[in-house]
C-alpha cells in the first residue's frame, strides 16, 4: 500500500501520482492521510485502483472518476464524484450538495445524508443514499438510478428525464413532471440489485418509485405553467 | 411599404407598430408561444461600422503594405497552462454544437480553421471524432448541461472553455428541439430520440466565482495543468464579470456581445438581453488593465465580427483575438441564394433564414437530415472557410500597416475615432474630427 499524507505533500503531487497509474500501474492500494477538507482530491483517476481517504474532503473529490474505487472516511464537500464515468465512490459520512452531479456511470454510495441537488443532471450513474437527500435532488436526471433510504426534500426529480428514483421515506414534494409510479417486479429486481451492490440492508418492497410523466419532453403551449 | 405607396396614397406606417411588430403580435395571438429562432440580434445596434481608423500621414509613419511584415500570431493561455495555444491568426471559430450543426458542418469548421492555423471549438453536445480529427487545435466547451462530457475528451482538448453564457442569451440556457435529435445526437447526450433537449442556464455543481475557482482547479488537476482554461461570458456586466473571471483563475476570457449567434432561443432574449460587442470590449479591457492582467490573461471577443476591419477594430480596442460563428456559417454556405426557392418552401428566404432549430436548413448546415447534410461537402466547406479567414487576416493586416503597426496587437484605441456620439461613448474613443470623448471631456 502506498500512503500519502496531505500535510506533507500537495493535492497536485497526489493527483499526479494517481494519474501516473493510468500509464503504468505500480500500486493498486492507496491511502491518503489528513486530507483536511482540501479540494479536488483524487479527481480524474483512470485505473482500477483503490484509494482510501482517511478524513473529510472538500469540493469535487473523485470528480470524473473512471475505474477507481474511492472511499472517503468522513464527510465529502460539494460535487463529490461529479461526472463519474465508472468505478465506485463511497462516502462514509454526509455529502454536500450536487453529489454525483452529471455522472455518467459507476456507483456512488453515501452512507450518511446528501444535501441539495444530489444527482443533479445525472446521466447513468447509480446513487444510493442511506440517509436523506435535500431539495431539487435528481433535477433534470437523464439516466441511472437514485435510491434514497431516508426522506427526500422539495421538488424531487424536477424536469426529470429517464432516471429511476426510489425513496423509502417521505417525499416533501415532487418537482415538475415527476410522478409516483407503480413498483413492478422488474423494479424490485433493479432496486434489490442496487441495494446489494451498495451493501445496504433495506427491504426493497418498502420503497416507492418515482419517474418522469414525460409531459415536458416536447414543448407544448398547454404546459407553460410548468416551465 | 415603399416610399412610392406612401407618397401616392398618403399612407403612413407607424414607427411603433411597424409591420414586423404587427406580424409578431398576430403570430403570438394565433399560437400562444413565444417565437423561438436562431441567428443573433437583428436590430440595428452601435457596431464597428461606427468606428474609423486614423491612417498614418505626417504625424504617423505607415508600413509598406507588400514588403513589411505585420505579425498576426497570438499565444493564448500563458498564465498557467503548460501548453499554451499558438494561433497563426487572431481569428478563432466559436463554439457551436454537433446537434445544432451537422457533422459535416463541424468537420468543415475544423478543416477551415486548421488550414489557417487557428482553433475551432466544440459546443453543447460533446466532441465528435470528425471534429477532433480535422481540428489541429480544438477548444472543448465545458457547459452547464455537460452533455457528452467525459475526461477522455477533456484530455484530448487543446484548451477548455468554461461557458457561463453567450451573447445571444446571457442568463439563459440552450434548447435543441426534438426534430433535430437523431439517434447519434441522442446517444451523445444520453437522452431519448426526439426529446427536446434543454440545456441548463447555470452549472449544476457550482454557484459563484469562489466555487468556480475550485472548479477550474479541478479541471486543471484532471488535465495535469497542461492546457489553457478559458471562461466565456455573454456581455452584460462585463467589467465585473471579467474581474471575477480573472480572480477565478482564467487563462483566457471570451466576451460574446449581443450580436453573437445561437442555434435556438427566444427572440425576446436575442433582441433584448445583453450589450453590444462594441460596448463590452472597453469594459473588459479596463477590468484587465486595472488588475494588471491585460495581455497576461488574453481576451477573445465575439459577436458580429464580419470582416477584417471588425477584427482590427476589436484588437485596437484591446482584444487579443476574435471568434466568429455566424460569419463562419455564412462562409460555409448558410443562407446562400442558390437555395432561395427551397427557403421559400419553408416560409423563409435566402438571407433571412433563422429557424435553425427546425432542422430543415436547405444549405445542409444547421440540420441532422441525412439528405440535406450531404449538400455540404466538408472539404469544400473547409476551403471556403479558410479563404474567408485569409481575407479577414489580410484586411486586418492592411489596416494595421496603414496605422504603422507591425503586429495586429499593436493597434490601439488611439488609432480609432467614432462616427457617432453613442459609439464614441461606448468605445471610449473621440468623436471623429474632435478630441471629445463623451463622459471624459476634451
Amino acid at each position: 500500500m502506498k500512503t500519502i499524507n496531505l500535510t506533507e505533500q500537495s493535492v497536485r503531487d497526489l493527483n499526479q501520482a494517481l494519474h501516473d497509474q493510468a500509464i503504468e500501474c505500480t500500486e493498486r492500494e492507496w491511502e491518503v492521510l489528513e486530507p483536511k477538507g482540501q479540494h479536488n482530491i483524487a479527481c480524474g483517476l483512470d485505473q482500477n485502483i483503490s484509494v482510501d481517504i482517511k478524513g473529510p474532503t472538500g469540493y469535487y473529490c473523485a470528480g470524473m472518476n473512471k475505474k477507481a474505487h474511492v472511499t472517503i472516511h468522513g464527510n465529502a464537500g460539494q460535487g463529490v464524484a461529479e461526472n463519474m464515468m465508472s468505478g465506485t465512490v463511497r462516502v462514509k459520512g454526509d455529502a454536500s450538495q450536487a453529489a454525483g452531479a452529471t455522472a455518467h456511470g459507476g456507483l456512488l454510495v453515501i452512507e450518511g445524508n446528501a444535501a441539495a441537488r444530489c444527482g443533479i443532471s445525472m446521466k447513468g450513474v447509480d446513487i444510493v443514499v442511506k440517509g436523506n437527500v435535500g431539495h431539487m435532488s435528481c433535477f433534470m436526471g437523464q439516466a441511472g438510478a437514485l435510491v434514497v433510504c431516508g426522506d427526500a426534500g422539495d421538488a424531487l426529480g424536477d424536469s426529470l428525464y429517464e432516471t429511476h428514483i426510489y425513496v423509502k421515506g417521505e417525499v416533501k414534494s415532487l418537482g415538475a413532471d415527476c410522478i409516483q409510479k407503480d413498483m413492478r417486479e422488474e423494479h424490485i429486481e433493479e432496486l434489490t440489485e442496487l441495494l446489494n451492490r451498495a451493501g445496504v440492508d433495506e427491504d426493497p418492497t418498502a420503497f416507492k418509485r418515482y419517474g418522469s410523466a414525460r409531459q415536458l419532453y416536447n414543448f407544448k403551449v398547454d404546459n407553460t405553467s410548468a416551465y | 411599404m415603399s416610399e412610392d405607396i406612401k407618397v401616392k396614397d398618403g399612407l403612413r406606417e407607424s414607427a411603433t407598430f411597424d409591420r414586423n411588430t404587427m406580424t409578431e403580435i398576430r403570430r403570438a395571438a394565433e399560437t400562444g408561444i413565444y417565437d423561438i429562432r436562431g441567428f443573433g440580434a437583428k436590430r440595428k445596434l452601435p457596431h464597428f461600422d461606427d468606428l474609423l481608423f486614423l491612417g498614418a500621414s505626417m504625424s504617423r509613419y505607415p508600413l509598406e503594405g507588400y514588403r513589411e511584415k505585420c505579425n498576426t500570431s497570438v499565444t493564448l493561455g500563458t498564465r498557467y497552462a503548460k501548453k499554451p495555444i499558438v494561433l497563426d491568426i487572431p481569428v478563432t471559430i466559436a463554439g457551436m454544437s454537433f446537434g445544432a450543426l451537422s457533422a459535416n458542418a463541424k468537420e468543415a469548421l475544423g478543416r477551415g480553421a486548421s488550414l489557417m492555423g487557428t482553433s475551432t471549438t466544440t459546443g453543447d453536445g460533446g466532441m465528435t471524432p470528425e471534429e477532433r480529427g480535422q481540428s489541429s487545435k480544438l477548444v472543448y466547451q465545458y457547459l452547464p448541461s455537460r452533455y457528452g462530457m467525459n475526461p477522455d475528451d477533456l484530455r484530448k482538448a487543446d484548451a477548455i472553455e468554461v461557458v457561463l453564457g453567450q451573447g445571444a442569451k446571457p442568463g439563459g440556457g440552450g434548447m435543441l428541439l426534438g426534430q433535430k435529435i437523431t439517434d447519434r445526437v441522442a446517444k451523445m447526450r444520453t437522452l431519448p430520440m426526439g426529446v427536446d433537449q434543454r440545456s441548463a442556464c447555470r452549472h449544476p455543481d457550482w454557484t459563484g466565482p469562489d466555487d468556480l475557482a475550485i472548479k477550474i482547479q479541478e479541471l486543471r488537476e484532471i488535465t495535469d495543468w497542461q492546457v489553457p482554461i478559458y471562461i466565456k461570458v455573454g456581455a452584460t456586466r462585463t467589467y465585473y464579470d471579467v474581474k471575477l473571471a480573472v480572480k477565478a483563475g482564467a487563462d483566457v476570457i471570451v466576451v460574446d456581445g449581443m450580436q453573437g449567434g445561437t442555434a435556438a432561443t427566444q427572440d425576446v432574449f436575442i433582441e433584448h438581453v445583453g450589450i453590444p460587442t462594441l460596448a463590452a470590449i472597453p469594459q473588459a479591457v479596463r477590468a484587465l488593465q486595472e488588475m494588471g492582467m491585460h495581455r497576461k490573461v488574453q481576451l477573445i471577443v465575439s459577436g458580429g465580427i464580419r470582416n477584417g476591419a471588425d477584427v482590427a477594430k476589436c484588437m485596437a480596442l484591446g482584444a487579443d483575438a476574435v471568434a466568429i460563428g455566424t460569419a463562419a456559417l455564412i462562409a460555409l454556405g448558410c443562407n446562400h441564394p442558390m437555395y432561395d426557392e427551397e427557403f421559400k418552401k419553408i416560409g423563409s428566404a435566402a438571407g433571412f433564414y433563422d429557424d435553425y432549430h427546425e432542422g430543415k436548413d436547405p444549405a445542409g448546415i444547421s440540420t441532422q437530415d441525412p439528405e440535406l447534410m450531404k449538400r455540404l461537402d466538408p472539404v469544400d466547406g473547409g476551403r471556403r472557410l479558410a479563404n474567408y479567414l485569409n481575407v479577414l487576416t489580410l484586411e486586418a493586416q492592411t489596416l494595421a500597416r496603414a496605422c504603422g503597426k507591425n503586429d495586429l496587437r499593436n493597434l490601439e484605441p488611439e488609432d480609432l475615432v467614432a462616427l457617432t456620439v453613442e459609439s464614441a461613448a461606448m468605445a471610449n474613443v473621440p468623436l471623429a474630427g474632435t478630441s471629445w470623448i463623451p463622459g471624459k471631456g476634451y
